[in-house]
């Protein structure tokens, strides 16, 4: 029953996410790239005030999976390197926080791109 | 058929007009929440197999990043994203996806300036304003550390 709860927690919240996502899609003329840039530094921003952590401990996964976690994840990081060792923690914090996700995404797309052919776009047919 | 581009952003702009909010809503939360579900399951599994809360979060990430692009490299990934909208845009799919499909495309431009470069297009932004944001809040938490004791 327990983990029921948490899949639905991580369910409910991370839909809600995405929903705030559709919302600018369908309303806004914001584009995807603009929306992605935008999810994440709000999620360094809600990070920084306190206020994503709390988020990130009801949900688990329906939080840190969508882009805001990502956010979170970089002022999460520099907040620990600058408690530990002060100003130039604010350089390596963010990156040494998400260095696995960053380089698993760099890594997995040239694998990708090397194997698979690109889909035919052209528009005839 | 053959369009011309105009032509084809008519109709695109036709079809965008007629997807209703009472569809892409449902289907955003539907999918963002269900990929969000499956980031929880691979989450207990790790800690599960032992890894800590970092790591653990960390694989979190690389597998939803790998199935993505496996996913893309086999034109799945776009056929779910054209009914999913945000939902597959807004979770970490949405960033290996804006890496994977121009890597894809733009290789025939060549390995360097096409695959190379092109897979920043939309990550290169989203990596700059993140980690200067991320910065900025450093130097502010350090002036805070320094100047309140």
């Amino acid at each position: 029953m327990d983990i029921f709860i948490e899949y639905l927690k991580a369910f409910v919240v991370g839909g809600l996410i995405c929903v705030v996502g559709q919302l600018l899609i369908d309303f806004t003329k914001l584009t995807p790239a603009r929306i992605l840039v935008g999810f994440v530094v709000a999620g360094v921003i809600l990070g920084a005030v306190g206020l994503y952590g709390p988020l990130v401990e009801f949900a688990g996964a329906g939080a840190t999976v969508p882009l805001t976690g990502f956010g979170y994840n970089l002022a999460k990081g520099v907040k620990e390197a600058v408690e530990e060792s002060g100003l130039i923690g604010a350089l390596t914090g963010g990156l040494k926080a998400s260095a696995g996700g960053i380089a698993a995404a760099i890594f997995f797309s040239l694998l990708a791109a090397l194997i698979f052919k690109p889909s035919d776009r052209s528009i005839s047919g | 058929m053959n369009l011309t581009k105009q032509e084809y952003e008519k109709l695109n702009q036709k079809a965008s007009k007629n997807t209703k909010s009472y569809i892409t809503l449902p289907m955003a939360f539907l999918v963002g929440g269900l990929i969000c579900t499956l980031g929880q399951a691979l989450m207990d599994l790790y800690s599960t197999l032992g890894f800590n809360e970092k790591d653990a979060g960390m694989l979190v990430s690389a597998s939803l990043i790998f199935l993505t692009a496996l996913f893309t490299g086999l034109s799945l990934f776009n056929v779910l994203a054209k009914h999913a909208g945000a939902g597959t845009l807004v979770p970490i799919t949405g960033f290996a996806n804006a890496m994977v499909s121009p890597a894809l495309e733009f290789k025939s431009e060549g390995f360097i300036l096409g695959l190379g470069a092109k897979m920043f297009i939309i990550a290169g932004p989203v990596l700059v304003y993140g980690i200067s944001a991320s910065i900025i809040y450093g130097i502010i938490l350090y002036l805070v550390q320094v100047f309140a004791g």
